[in-house]
């Protein structure tokens, strides 16, 4: 035991043991004891809460951690099969060959960490759950947050995350999905629903500035470490010339997409708000304050994505982002560039919200009525009609525009819509300026 | 120099539910505490009692009465000990002060009589 402790431990230690303790307890037991192995990790991190204050921390407090949580899915699983039925023992001995009476492990005997990680990833995004599902499992067996966490950056109840979660992993169980990197022929399909549960993943910790910031902040932090594991996974980062090339790359290609654009995205994360949580919208944004090193990666993640011969709408977004991370302004904003990307966009996706992106840009080139007319045009508004980004848009083209009118009615509508603080006080700040 | 065992009483929390970054936060706080102790130059070590058993022997004469924990109707559970060296009882209540078992349940001081 150590004499001193060490000045603090890592940043989230627990919350990353967490994750990968569950991934690695999941690949030996198997995915139908995946509750047991998230219960054995729990009681293992509070048996350290326990003990660590009064022993100290342990040299090697990962090896403890799995240590303890190993012996405690032991436990559970020789407790359950007393209680419940006489079967003969199977599951620990036949499915690792280990022996139950553990030795201390060392660092260098602790499973390789993204394999296990990347498993359980597969495992909890799979196409069988709802995308939002697949969020929330991931968040809490991968990412180590807690049930009460995911609620908050899903502006949510944690009863409904709660059920959300439970029902997940009944369906998992129910239709026996296994641990681990799917087959090749299945890795598409699969790998798709990562990509897809991960980026609404980043979405949900970069919506807007509502809720809890700091867990929000967490939440994309989290997206962002998935999306890298995946981008530099062996099977998915390098595929080979030969058979099959031309599926694998354009599948490298929206995996190393779908990270330029959550890194381009992010690296703005520190312009958008200042310490008494006022927000920024881009083009007022202290350009200085964005975060270089994640551009830089971003932009090599672009370029690798575009190995590959399909475009998705990852790569579009991600062209986009990059058009507004390299600009030194808003005003030099290859504004011309962004439109086309956001018409190739709008062609795949039909998407309302890109629409309205996309007038935006608009504006930009041919004026603030062009921008209200490609507004007026988007063929599906109705679907916004709960969305403040809208009239807040409108409302910044006809002070724009030079209809302060309009401008006071669109600040008012979208003040009515929004619910985050920051947003109401920025459209508060606006209206001020006009009324 | 004296010591000082420091006993610490748990007034209940609820660890089961908490999550990882709660639990590490929790545990950080006393590392930290432990770290400002011997930072004063005070030696300090502890034992974490276990929850779920115990023992009372009590009774005189041959018979001796055995009851068994936990002790579930106490309001407070001896959840561990500190031993630390000081010189006084003012310098071991002044380390203590800001001890975070505080937030959780009481300690109580008793200084080791020398033999």
């Amino acid at each position: 035991m150590a004499t001193t402790d060490p000045i603090a431990l890592v940043d989230h230690l627990f919350r990353k043991q967490a994750g990968q303790m569950i991934a690695t307890l999941t690949r030996t037991l198997g995915s139908r004891h995946l509750t047991l192995a998230e219960d054995a990790v729990q009681d293992a991190l509070v048996t350290a809460m326990q003990q660590w204050p009064f022993r100290g921390v342990p040299e090697n407090p990962e090896a403890w951690l799995f240590q303890v949580a190993r012996n405690r899915a032991l436990d559970r699983l020789r407790h359950g099969r007393m209680a419940i039925d006489k079967e003969p023992a199977i599951v620990w001995e036949s499915a690792t060959k280990e022996p139950p009476a553990a030795a201390p492990l060392l660092r260098h005997e602790l499973p390789p960490v993204e394999d296990d990680q990347l498993g359980l990833l597969f495992l909890t995004c799979h196409p069988s759950l709802a995308p939002d599902a697949r969020v929330a499992l991931a968040l809490k067996l991968v990412g180590g947050f807690s049930v009460n966490e995911i609620a908050r950056a899903f502006l949510s109840q944690e009863s409904t995350i709660a059920q959300r979660l439970v029902r997940a992993k009944r369906a998992l169980r129910d239709e026996q999905i296994s641990f681990g990197m799917p087959e090749p022929a299945d890795l598409p399909a699969r790998l798709d629903s990562v990509l897809d549960a991960i980026y609404l993943m980043f979405n949900e910790g970069y919506a807007a500035t509502s809720g809890d910031q700091m867990i929000r902040d967490d939440v994309a932090a989290e997206a962002i470490r998935l999306a890298r594991m995946i981008a530099l996974h062996p099977a998915i980062a390098a595929p080979r010339r030969g058979p099959g090339y031309a599926d694998s790359a354009s599948r490298g290609g929206r995996t190393w997409a779908l990270l330029a654009l959550i890194l381009l995205h992010a690296a703005r994360f520190p312009a958008r708000v200042d310490s008494e949580g006022t927000l920024f919208l881009l083009r007022e944004q202290d350009r200085r304050r964005w975060d270089s090193a994640l551009i830089a990666e971003g932009m090599r993640a672009l370029d690798r994505a575009s190995a590959g011969d399909h475009i998705s709408a990852f790569h579009l977004e991600a062209g986009i982002a990059a058009c507004h991370a390299v600009a030194t302004s808003w005003e030099s904003t290859n504004w011309t560039q962004i439109v086309e990307l956001y018409n190739d966009l709008l062609e795949l996706t039909q998407s309302p919200v890109v629409a309205m992106n996309r007038a935006v840009a608009i504006s930009r080139i041919d004026g603030a009525l062009a921008g209200l007319a490609a507004l007026d045009a988007i063929e599906n508004l109705a679907a916004l009609d709960r969305y403040p980004l809208l009239p807040a848009i409108q409302a910044e083209l006809w002070r724009e525009a030079g209809d302060a009118d309009r401008a006071i009615e669109c600040y008012r509508t979208a003040l009515r819509l929004a619910r985050a603080a920051p947003e109401q006080r920025w459209l508060t700040s606006r209206l001020s300026l006009l009324v | 120099m004296p010591k000082f065992v420091l006993l610490l009483r748990d007034a209940g929390r609820h660890d089961a539910g908490m999550s990882p970054d709660q639990m590490q936060a929790i545990t950080e706080r006393y590392i930290a505490w432990r770290n400002k102790v011997q930072q004063n130059g005070r030696s300090i070590m502890g034992h974490k009692l276990h929850d779920k058993q115990g023992r009372v022997v009590s009774g005189a004469g041959s018979v001796a009465k055995i009851t068994d924990g936990p002790y579930a109707e106490a309001r407070e559970v001896m959840g561990g000990l500190f031993v630390i060296d000081a010189n006084s009882y003012d310098e071991v209540v002044e380390l203590t002060k800001d001890c975070p078992h505080l937030d959780f349940g009481s300690i109580e001081i008793r200084e080791v009589q020398p033999t």
